[in-house]
This record gives C-alpha cells, structure tokens and sequence, in this order.
C-alpha cells in the first residue's frame, strides 16, 4: 500500500467514440460472474457432485431395470434441476446483496442489455446443466458392466433428451425470473422452492382447484419432462399456461421494476 | 465535462434534491460539499444514471448519461466502495470490468500499480479489504477505461492522510491533463486543497457556488477587543457592518486599516486584527452540518455574496 506511485496516467484522450460492448460480450462476462467468486464456484461444482453421486448410487444400489442410460439421464437430470435454478437466483440478486449492480449499471446504462444477456446465460447454464448429467449418466451406463454384474442399454429417443433440456433451462430460468422479481437472494430462494410446493400440495387436496393443478403447477405439468413423457397438444398447452405463470409473468415484471428502479 | 441542469429528485413526500445546477469544465477539478444527507449522492446517482430525475436533466460529455454507449471509456465512476463482491478478488474485480468496457488486460496491471494494490493485494478477496484498500480499487475502477471524467463520492474516506494526500496529486493531474473531476466530501479541508471549483449544497438546495478562490478568499477582518459591546459600537459608529465570528471575535466588513482606525475612534482596545481568510465558507460549512446554528440565515448571506 505504502508503493502507491504518483506515476502519471495516459492523458485523458479527445472524445473518440469506443463502441458499446457487444451482446456475446456482455454474456462472456455475465457467465464468468456465476464461476469467480467463491459461492458461485462452490456451487457449480456441487451441482457436478450431485449429478455424480445420484449415478454412483444407482449403480451400485439400484435394482436391475433401472440400469439404462434413460434411467440414468431421469435421475441426474433431478440434482441439476434442483440446484441450478439457484444459480438463476443468484446470476441476478448478488448484484443487489452485493451492491456490483452500481457497477455492472454504470458501465452499462442500458440495463435491458445487462439483463438479456444474464437470461442467455441462463439458458447457456441450463444446455451446460444437461450436458453434465449427461455426461454423468454416460459413465454410469459405462461402468455398469465392469463395475457391477448388470446389464446396460444406451437407447434414448431424442424427444427425450430435448424435453430434458427444455425443462433444465425452463427451470433455470424461473430462477432467473424470481431474482429478477424479488431482487434478494434469500428470499428469492425461499420462495422459489415454497411456492411451488405449497401450489402443489394445495391444488391436489382442494378438489375445486384441480384446474391449477392440471393448468399451473409445476409438479403436474412440468416434472414428466424427466422422462420425455410430454406427447399431446394439451400437455405442451399445461406447459405452456405453467410457464407463462412461473415465468414470464416474473420476469417480465422484474424487468419492469429494474429497468426504473434506482440503483443503490 | 458534466452539467446539471435544474435537477429535482423528489422521494414520495421528500424533496432530496431541489433545482439544483453546475456545471464542471475539462481541466478543473470541482469538490462538491456538503454535511450527511444533503443531497450529494442522489445528485451523482442522477449524474450516473442511476436514479431517473424528477425533473431536470444531466449530462457528461454532452449527453445523458444513459445514452453514453461504452460509459466506462467516458468516465470513471466510484460511488461506493463498498459496493464490489465480497468473494471476487481484486484483480478479478477489474478484469470483469476491462472485459465489459474492451480494455487491454494490461491496463487492468497498469491501473493496480497506479493505485498502491499491485503484487499479493490485487489477489487477495475483496471482503478481506480495509476500507482504504476498497477506495484505491474504486479509484483503479474509475481510471480503468481512461475516461476524461471522473465522478468520485466521498472518495477519501477510509483512507489514511497520506492516502489523501496521494489522491489530490492523482486528481490533480488528472485534471491538469484536461480532465474533468467532480468530488463530493462532507468535509471542507478534505476537498479545498484541490478543488478549483467549489458547489455546497445543503437540504437539497445550492446554498454557495464559486472558484475556490473566490469562496475561500478573504471575505473580511476578523476583529477581537476584551469589550465585545464597545467594539460592535464603535464599527456600528463607523459605518462597518460586522457578524459573529470564531469564540468571542467578530468579522467585521471592511479593510483592516478602517476597522482599525475605527476602533481607536471610538477608543476600544484591540486584542486581534487580521484577514478573516476562509472562516466565512467554514462557518457556513459549520452552520450547515449543525442545524441549530441557524443553517438559513447563513446561507442565505452566502447566497447574497456569491450572486454579489
């Protein structure tokens, strides 16, 4: 601290124009945020973990049928799902519990770019989630034969693995959107695992609410997207009604409120 | 160059910023005073785009702020220290920020040099900083993208007195290179060292604007007599107006030769005799942080002299 210099800056320069960052750069950025700090860190590889575990588990523990690569990829898939949505929350609130958004906004006063580029990154999370439970399901297909005495099978239908990463973005993206609402990690948090659960339980014990539950909750019309079991018109409608409820309507809001709110 | 035209913000009720204009040219550097809750910070809010005014307009390099399209390359901000990721280090701090604003990597060493944070600090977590340490990354913020402004908020706090004594020369070349610089303090001393322009607000409003010469500049003599009722007579017989001033002296309004022959005039003893020098600013300043010595009337004086 003591070597401080009182070596001259480069002369402030005329007013040449420096381009605006450019979207892919803002994403770049807005990515690194989620791994360089240590809780983002800390998270992502726990996340991984997860996913490994679940494997390792079924593999040596599960009873025979369930040793398919299908399998494999329905049970992986539930970690990430469970913790990246977190991820979402936090791409969002540290800038506020943090107090960077002061930063992040005065570098870039146009927020709406601020913003797109952290629902890319939630999206880009999301494919990334699903290709680490991939990978984790494919070494548990893998090893299944040299490690235990059972049999495997690779098959998968493609409508699988898409409704598979459909829902990981989806789910990471109602993260998103709840920061983006709530703008506080905590409460963020909370309230993304309470509410579904508490729609869930109260949409299938109220008997004059069962339209919520075929139409809004989350449990009914999104959770068979783990095993790709979405086929008519109707059920990709639910999905629809759910995902405008979860998530585009808190987004959309949020993005209102940040768009004018004060910063700091 | 900054300009602030009629800004108000108001909050519900509260009127934090009322009408409220100065502009800072390039190659100046303007302290921007004012007690706790003046109104300091929602001006640099407003300037920085980040809070929309009531009414009013600012702008930087000609433009609002908002519209600058790479902000950082314009001007350098640092409104809150405090306001970095505690789990980010340093080092990591200023390369998102080079990244964001297309930088060199190298300047990101460059600027941790320039600010005393080069070598085992810049690697260290930000949530490990003293507050001193938080200001010089703030500072290396500001300078990353070399802006030809700077808009500081309380920018010498935490740090230590050879700390702000480093600042003022990094300020002051930074101004003497054609900078602009905008500094808020709530402390006079801090700031009239370097400041070639001085805006002091208070309750929201402008109450004293100027050159720091002209507003620090002898605004009169300050006498003393053992008889303080004498002495107020016999300027009051020779026509000089005189106000309170430090313990039990007056500033009187005039030269020292008159207040001299005027209290031998009337035969009043003196004590002391000597240039009030910058006590009025300060006694404002004073006045202004202590809301029960009369905050109003002094600045209302004020504002008479500098539209004098």
């Amino acid at each position: 601290m003591s070597t401080a210099t009182l070596a001259p800056t480069t002369a402030p320069r005329a007013g040449d124009a420096p381009a605006a960052p450019s979207l892919l750069r803002l994403v770049r950025v807005e990515l690194r945020k989620t791994y360089d700090t240590r809780a983002g860190f800390w998270l992502l590889l726990v996340v991984a973990l997860a996913a490994l575990t679940v494997v390792t588990l079924q593999m040596l523990f599960a009873e025979e049928p369930d040793k398919t690569f299908a399998m494999f990829v329905g049970t992986t898939q539930l970690p990430v799902n469970l913790l990246l949505p977190v991820v979402g929350i936090l791409l969002v609130t540290s800038e506020w519990s943090q107090r960077t958004a002061m930063t992040t906004f005065t570098l870039v006063p146009a927020r709406s770019r601020v913003l797109t580029a952290k629902v890319i990154v939630g999206v880009l999370l999301g494919l990334l989630g699903t290709v680490a439970a991939l990978l984790a399901s494919a070494l548990g297909a893998l090893l299944t034969p040299i490690l235990t005495t059972d049999a495997t099978d690779w098959g998968i239908s493609a409508g699988h693995l898409a409704q598979v990463a459909l829902l990981q973005v989806l789910t990471i993206l109602i993260g998103v959107a709840f920061g983006m609402l709530l703008l506080s990690s905590p409460l963020a948090i909370v309230l993304y695992f309470v509410l579904p659960t508490v729609v869930t339980i109260v949409a299938n014990t109220v008997g004059a609410l069962a339209w919520v539950r075929d139409w809004l909750d989350q449990a009914t019309t999104m959770a068979p997207m783990f095993e790709g079991l979405l086929s008519s018109g109707e059920d990709w409608a639910r999905l629809a009604t759910t995902v405008a409820l979860w998530l585009v309507a808190p987004m959309v809001a949020g993005w209102i409120r940040i768009i004018r709110s004060e910063i700091g | 160059m900054i300009t602030v035209e009629h800004l108000t913000k108001r909050y519900g009720a509260q009127l934090a910023v009322s009408d409220v204009s100065f502009s800072c040219a390039p190659g100046t550097v303007t302290g921007f005073l004012g007690p706790n809750g003046a109104g300091k910070s929602t001006t640099l809010r407003a300037v920085c785009g980040l809070t929309l005014p009531t009414s009013g307009t600012t702008a930087v390099a000609g433009r609002p702020y908002r519209e600058l399209p790479n902000a950082g390359r314009h001007v350098g901000v640092l409104l809150d220290a405090g306001a970095q990721h505690a789990g980010r280090t340093g080092r990591e701090t200023l390369a998102l920020a080079a990244l964001v604003q297309g930088v060199a990597r190298s300047r990101v060493d460059e600027v941790l040099q320039q600010v005393g944070l080069a070598g085992k600090p810049a690697g260290k977590r930000v949530g490990k900083y003293s507050l001193g340490m938080r200001q010089r990354l703030g500072l290396a913020m500001a300078l990353l993208g070399e802006p030809q402004v700077l808009v500081l908020d309380e920018p010498a706090n935490g740090l230590d007195p050879e700390g702000i004594f480093w600042m003022r020369g990094l300020l002051r070349g930074f101004a003497d290179r054609g900078g602009t610089v905008l500094l808020s303090s709530h402390l006079l001393r801090e700031v009239e060292a370097v400041a070639d322009q001085l805006v002091v607000i208070a309750g929201g409003r402008i109450v004293a604007q100027g050159s720091s010469e002209e507003l620090l500049a002898s605004t009169g003599t300050l006498v003393r007599a053992r008889d303080r009722a004498a002495l107020t007579g016999a300027l009051a017989a020779a026509g000089i107006g005189v106000t309170p001033g430090p313990a039990d002296a007056l500033i009187a309004d005039g030269p020292a030769e008159a207040v001299g022959i005027a209290a031998a005039t009337g035969g009043v003893p003196l004590l002391e005799l000597r240039p009030a020098g910058g006590d009025r600013l300060e006694e404002l300043f004073r006045s202004l942080t202590d809301p029960t010595a009369g905050a109003a009337a002094a600045a209302d004086r004020q504002i008479q002299e500098t539209s004098a």
